[in-house]
């Protein structure tokens, strides 16, 4: 056990800082309030500047425009990112997820064809995986491929589906054989999301935004060569896109919760409470406390959990840990902001009394969704207790 | 970085499990706790025979010089075993004041015979108020000197020596000198026994002073969070056991969610108590800045957990884990006897409270 960096790590560490003390655009916090859509051009410049330099992908293997990095390198990155405040990356999906399982399952061709657009924001992904009727129980999908001649014929339609306006691709699951018992039977497609029959809406969600869209597939043709992996295992494709997902997530969010923290030990120390401040109050004392060992904590499981898969090389059930722990204790977090600033709390972005723009009324609600995306709490417990603890399955 | 066991530390911790196992089975651990003092000779010969009664001090005081790690993994597995008997007293407790205290000459004295399993030892901290300020502490030593009462004191009928906590410093009564009774409180960890001991102008030997204890009470704090750890392991792994055979309705229940969530969350906070205690360990090790703040974290965390994966195992193995007979109570006896003790997630929490808040709102103050 050794928590110091290692030389590799630190020379990791320090080649980036400086990269980003040199790039990291000053006028971010001036776009940052706005709506993605006037944004996003914004953040495919920041990612291109990235992937220039080789910081766009730092996971990906060399070979494929990556640098090859360690799980601690990668961890190492998303907390100096954080640390500068550094804008997102446009095609966050096709970096994080989508271009990983490509990489992993793809065909030469593939690989060839959409990697270095992914690194260089040129195609963005999107991802077409939950259903109305297929949400905790993905397998179940209904979006069928119908084989004809070197095409398939896609129906369907699929839903929460982040960055969907602005997709170029869609890394889609579809049910190829209704035969098959239903976890055999899928597959996925990588699909143009400008072949004519594709629809995208906005889903409005309860914050008021629309971050996610709504997808509907008419009769859209997909040509065979498209399919990722082999057909009828989509399952699995899927389940690794899903891991990426649960695995690299948490990482990023540390600093992102400690920021939160300190900025409600500030608040606190100006609101007052029972005729003394709010940082005096021993109720709140301890609940600041507890959400601060618990974020601490976060980051000790993640870097656990990063030495055990650095061994195994893909990135297990473990990961269903962090999700539990970040998301409900993201809405500890939030609650207890709710707490410290009392009416104001509610009040949103558009108020002039609001606190912080408006950032707390807000992460109330979008909070909410922390528990259900990605995986529900409910999911990520049934994963524990049939993966890690090898219990019976309970469904 | 690495955050994960090297080769000789996972060595360490395998031996130390199957050197429970097979010297302190349950079976002994109920005929210990039967006794007055839970306290078995042979079992103590043995442990000073694996060195660890020396585990982390100094090859020059007949020690094993390992570091705090791996005094967290045998700690770890003491837990899970519910080792009974003044091995975290003796070693952990004594063993660390003295060696953060006292001069070379005394070490000589009173580290050695402990490294050598010679004697048995212990620490009086708590008095009638039972506050774990050390500022709080009211007996003083007066012209050599001690008398008064001490509270909560572990495993004090078969300490040879007790090391005594007081306003002036840190003295050491030899238990066979005059002025010091001994009488049991009864308690509910019934492997670790309870005492108040009386001191009566109890002729005394000054080791050093207060402030130096301090890190030495956080060392103590680690190694018991590391044997919660232990402890909340075992209830696990009772409890998946019980959930995988156990059959209700013509299924196990284990198949049910109630259960297996239930099972989900006993893992992730097992495994988050264990992420806590040995980066508190680490962090002692290697004198990082924030190492207090890592021990209170890990005594918030693992002192809630603690209760809570007991209160789980209990609930999941239903009629069953109400019963004398099983071994869950037994755990959950020991894991409320360590959550009040060395301060609770509540005294710690405010304990951290002041590094967060109020130390930084001075910094801030004068930026």
């Amino acid at each position: 056990m050794d928590l110091n960096l290692t030389r590799d790590e630190v020379a990791f560490r320090d080649e980036l800082r400086s990269w980003l003390a040199a790039n990291v655009p000053e006028d971010w916090s001036s776009w940052r309030e706005k709506p993605l859509e006037e944004s996003f051009p914004y953040l495919r410049t920041w990612q291109r500047r990235l992937h220039e330099a080789g910081w766009a992908a730092v996971s990906w293997p060399r070979e494929y425009g990556g640098r090859s990095a360690t799980l601690m390198q990668q961890a190492i990155f998303w907390e100096e990112m954080a640390r500068v405040e550094a804008p997102p990356m446009a095609n966050a999906l096709g970096l994080g997820l989508i271009g990983p399982t490509i990489i992993a399952y793809g065909t030469d061709a593939q690989k060839k064809r959409f990697i270095p657009k992914i690194l260089s924001a040129d195609e963005i992904w999107c991802q077409g995986f939950s259903e109305p009727n297929a949400g905790s129980d993905l397998a179940s999908l209904q979006t069928e491929a119908r084989l004809e001649g070197n095409h398939y014929i896609v129906n369907g339609q699929k839903v929460w589906t982040s960055y969907g306006w602005v997709g170029d691709w869609c890394e889609l699951v579809v049910r190829t054989d209704p035969a098959a018992p239903k976890h055999k039977g899928l597959t996925v497609l990588l699909v143009d999301m400008k072949s004519p029959g594709v629809e995208v809406r906005p889903l409005r969600q309860m914050t008021g935004e629309s971050e996610f869209n709504e997808l509907f597939f008419r009769d859209v043709r997909v040509p065979v060569e498209n399919v990722l992996g082999k057909v009828n295992d989509g399952w699995n494709v899927a389940v690794s896109t899903l891991m990426y997902e649960r695995g690299s997530y948490g990482a990023r969010l540390h600093l992102l919760f400690k920021r939160n923290i300190n900025r409600l030990i500030q608040l606190a120390r100006t609101v007052p409470r029972n005729g003394r401040t709010a940082a005096e109050d021993p109720v709140i004392r301890q609940k600041l406390a507890q959400c601060f060992a618990e974020i601490e904590i976060m980051r000790l499981n993640q870097l656990r959990a990063f030495s055990r898969i650095t061994t195994t090389g893909v990135p297990g059930p473990e990961g269903s840990i962090q999700k539990i722990f970040w998301s409900e204790l993201n809405q500890r977090v939030q609650q207890l902001a709710q707490e410290i600033l009392g009416p104001y709390g509610q009040l949103l972005a558009a108020d002039s009394y609001a606190v912080d723009k408006g950032v707390w009324s807000y992460g109330y609600l979008r909070t909410r969704g922390n528990t259900i995306e990605a995986g529900t709490s409910e999911v990520q417990r049934n994963i524990i207790g049939h993966f890690v603890l090898g219990l019976p399955r309970s469904y | 970085m690495q955050f994960g066991l090297n080769e000789s530390q996972g060595i360490l911790r395998d031996s130390a499990r199957s050197f429970f196992a097979g010297e302190c089975p349950m079976s002994e651990v109920r005929r210990l706790m039967a006794t007055d003092s839970a306290y078995d000779a042979s079992l103590w010969r043995k442990l000073a025979d694996q060195g660890y009664t020396g585990i982390i001090f100094s090859e020059e005081y007949g020690g094993v010089g390992l570091g705090k790690v791996e005094l967290i993994l045998l700690m770890e597995e003491a837990g899970r075993a519910l080792l009974p008997g003044p091995f975290f007293s003796t070693v952990v407790l004594c063993g660390s004041v003295i060696d953060a205290v006292a001069s070379s000459e005394q070490k000589k004295n009173y580290l050695v015979p402990i490294c050598r399993g010679e004697v048995r030892s212990t620490l009086a901290i708590l008095e009638a108020a039972a506050s774990w300020e050390l500022e709080d502490i009211q007996m003083a030593a007066v012209n050599g000197t001690l008398s008064g009462e001490k509270l909560f004191v572990t495993d004090a009928a078969v300490a040879d020596w007790i090391l005594v906590l007081a306003r002036n410093g840190v003295f050491l009564v030899d238990k066979k000198s005059t002025g010091v009774t001994i009488s049991p409180m009864f308690s509910m960890d019934l492997t670790r026994k309870l005492y108040a001991v009386q001191f009566n102008n109890a002729p005394v030997e000054k080791l050093g002073d207060l402030a130096g204890v301090k890190a030495a009470m956080d060392l103590a704090t680690s190694a018991l969070v590391a044997e919660m750890v232990g402890g909340m392991q075992n209830t696990l792994d009772m409890t998946v056991e019980y959930a995988k055979t156990r059959k209700q309705f013509g299924k196990t229940i284990g198949s049910f969610q109630a259960v297996q969530h239930q099972c989900a969350d006993m893992y992730l906070e097992t495994e988050s108590s264990r992420s806590a205690a040995y980066y508190a360990a680490w962090a002692l090790q290697e004198n990082v800045p924030d190492a207090s703040a890592a021990v209170s974290i890990a005594k918030i965390y693992a002192s809630d957990a603690g209760r809570t994966v007991g209160n789980r195992g209990i609930q999941i193995h239903g009629g069953m884990g109400f019963t004398w007979e099983n071994d869950l109570h037994l755990y959950y006896r020991r894991a409320k006897a360590s959550e009040t003790a060395f301060g609770d997630a509540t005294f710690h929490r405010e304990r951290l409270a002041r590094l967060l808040i109020d130390r930084a709102s001075v910094v801030g103050r004068s930026a």
